[in-house]
């Protein structure tokens, strides 16, 4: 038999539907994987064998229904085994944003994007490992130790979704949702070789998951291929009464049949080609544009001049967010304790104690630019000069449909490689923030590889709520190529 | 834009961080890099553009107000270091 965890979702799903395979099987296929390799690999920080059998079971029972008695077809997600980025809630699951400081936690709910991925049919196989609460770029600030890529074990994944890219792409899951709130699916996506989707602001509720930057978070998700992140897509997006930021527009039913780029016009920004980008990179980011050109897509160069500004703003706004957010682990209402004679001491101790080094970084970088006195200066000045970035954006789309530019300056980076210098780590976003600062969706997919057979990622961004024209186009280049079929030999 | 010791241990009293010896002169160079960086957006003339706090032109999606079941109270209360009578319980707030 060949081996399960090969399918892509499309075809794991067809299986399923012919009743040629169940959910019972492909999840238990997923989890030999997962106990085979996430010793060396650590995507996973909590695994729920338990549930994930027991709603294989239930999608198994609501498949063997739907071949006998018909009726509306079943979402392409039931039966099919996925992870989650431990930043979601999930009822009853330790929930812990890779942080210590949520050590213990069991949420009392779900996150809307889980709720309605397990009511779709979805199989919840784990939580996947972040960077603490989801601030960095490699997996490496994860309290509970990094994930490594499985294309170089001696590499990061990317972050801060790291655990949910190594997961997809090493085999052990069909899908896996994540967030983004300057890179963090994007990113990982392009180390690792999956094709991952950071949705517009207010396309998906936020509803459960844990807050890091609230007006820059986003819910997404990583597949194998555009065909395959759809379904996940369809499932999550969508207004939720939850959360007064998702937005109530309807979301359009996406169909990907011979998708048809030819005038699709799509602006290349000058300003993304930068010294001392990796050439490979630049190199594979020009060919992959020259694909869309034979698809009969019209490229040109485009400018978004305040593209050098994004880094700063946006390490301005979202520690500033953070350090509002991150004040409610008190050690009160959850969370372990150090006790302390008075509340005053026991915030200072816990909260100094069990918060990781940028964790700690970035509160204190938010409360500095929030403080009387610097507010103007940083915070204030920041918010301003994000609504000249966002008008970059605004500007490029009267010109064309879709931006292609590179999704990170080099390929994935070795464990340890930035050290002690934050700055230098921030730098890896540089290409991803503008994004998340405009509000405008990405989608980051493989168009080739270096020399040392790491993973290259193109991104493709589309105006507020465009998000069918990404899979679209990154759907019709993975027609006529095959990078996304590529797969680490573990 | 250096920051002195004094003005990051101001910075961790406000946010309620403890920092050892070791991480207060850390963060003092680390976040007077990034503060250096970030000088750059001084130089923008932003005299005429309004501030960004959302992407969204936010409103207040409205829904009828009926009464609902929230989360049980030991639901809530399971996850807390410490409780008592259905209530959070902490160490002294007053100097007694």
């Amino acid at each position: 038999m060949t081996d399960l965890t090969a399918l892509s979702l499309i075809e794991a799903a067809t299986a399923l539907r012919t009743g040629d395979l169940s959910s019972t099987e492909l999840t238990k296929a997923c989890l030999d994987r997962i106990h085979a390799l996430d010793s060396r690999i650590h995507a996973f920080l909590a695994l729920t064998p338990d549930l994930a059998l027991k709603q294989s079971e239930a999608a198994d029972q609501r498949l063997a229904q739907w071949r006998r008695e018909g009726g509306d077809p079943l979402p392409l997600t039931v039966g099919i085994p996925i992870a989650v980025k431990d930043v979601l809630c999930l009822e009853d699951i330790p929930t812990t944003c890779g942080s210590r400081i949520l050590e213990g936690f069991l949420p009392p709910y779900t996150a809307t994007s889980v709720e309605r991925l397990i009511r779709a049919g979805a199989v919840v196989l784990g939580k996947t490992n972040t960077d603490e609460f989801a601030m960095g770029s490699s997996t490496e600030n994860s309290a509970f130790g990094p994930t490594h890529n499985p294309w170089d074990l001696s590499r990061v994944p990317g972050g801060s979704s790291g655990g949910s890219a190594a997961a997809v792409a090493s085999h052990m899951c069909y899908a896996a949702l994540g967030t983004d709130t300057g890179g963090s699916v994007r990113q990982p996506a392009s180390f690792c070789n999956a094709t991952g989707i950071k949705t517009s602001y207010g396309r998906v509720s936020r509803y459960g998951l844990i807050a890091y930057g609230s007006s820059l978070d986003t819910v997404g998700a990583l597949a194998r291929s555009s065909a395959d992140l759809l379904p996940i897509f369809t499932a999550i997006a969508g207004h939720d009464p939850l959360d007064s930021t998702a937005m109530t527009d309807p979301v359009p039913k996406i169909i990907l049949d011979d998708t048809d780029l030819r005038g699709l016009r799509i602006g290349v920004p000058r300003e993304y080609f930068i010294e001392g980008m990796q050439p490979e990179v630049e190199a594979a980011i020009k060919e992959a544009v020259r694909v869309f050109e034979s698809l009969g897509a019209k490229t040109r160069d485009i400018s978004l001049p305040h593209t050098d500004l994004a880094l700063p703003v946006y390490y301005i706004i979202a520690p500033a967010e953070a350090s509002a957010n991150l004040a409610r682990y008190d050690a009160v209402r959850y969370g372990p304790r150090l006790e302390s004679i008075k509340l005053s001491e026991q915030y200072f101790t816990t909260r100094g104690a069990l918060f990781g080094q940028e964790v700690k970084r970035r509160i204190m970088l938010g409360t500095y630019a929030l403080s009387s006195g610097y507010y103007d200066a940083y915070y204030g000045q920041a918010q301003k000069v994000r609504t000249l970035i966002k008008g970059d954006f605004q500007a490029a789309f009267e010109e064309v449909d879709l931006i292609a530019c590179p999704v990170a300056p080099t390929t994935a980076f070795r464990i340890g490689e930035h050290g002690d210098d934050p700055l230098s780590m921030y730098l890896e976003d540089v290409f991803t923030l503008p994004a998340n600062l405009a509000g405008v969706p990405g989608i980051a997919f493989p168009v080739g590889f270096d020399s040392n057979r790491l993973p290259i990622g193109m991104q493709l961004n589309a105006p507020h709520l465009g998000e069918e024209a990404l899979f679209g186009a990154a759907h019709a280049y993975q027609g006529i190529t095959s990078w996304h079929k590529e797969h680490p030999l573990l | 834009m250096a920051l002195t010791v004094e003005e990051v241990r101001h910075i961790a009293r406000l946010a309620r961080l403890q920092l050892t010896t070791e991480e207060e002169r850390l963060y003092t160079e680390q976040l007077s890099d990034i503060l250096d960086y970030a000088s750059r957006l001084g130089e923008v003339d932003t005299s005429d553009i309004p501030p960004t706090a959302s992407v969204l032109q936010l409103h207040a999606p409205l829904r009828p107000d009926v009464v609902r079941p929230c989360t049980p109270r030991d639901r809530i209360l399971r996850n807390a270091p410490s409780d008592q009578e259905g209530m959070f319980r902490v160490p002294p707030i007053l100097d007694t």
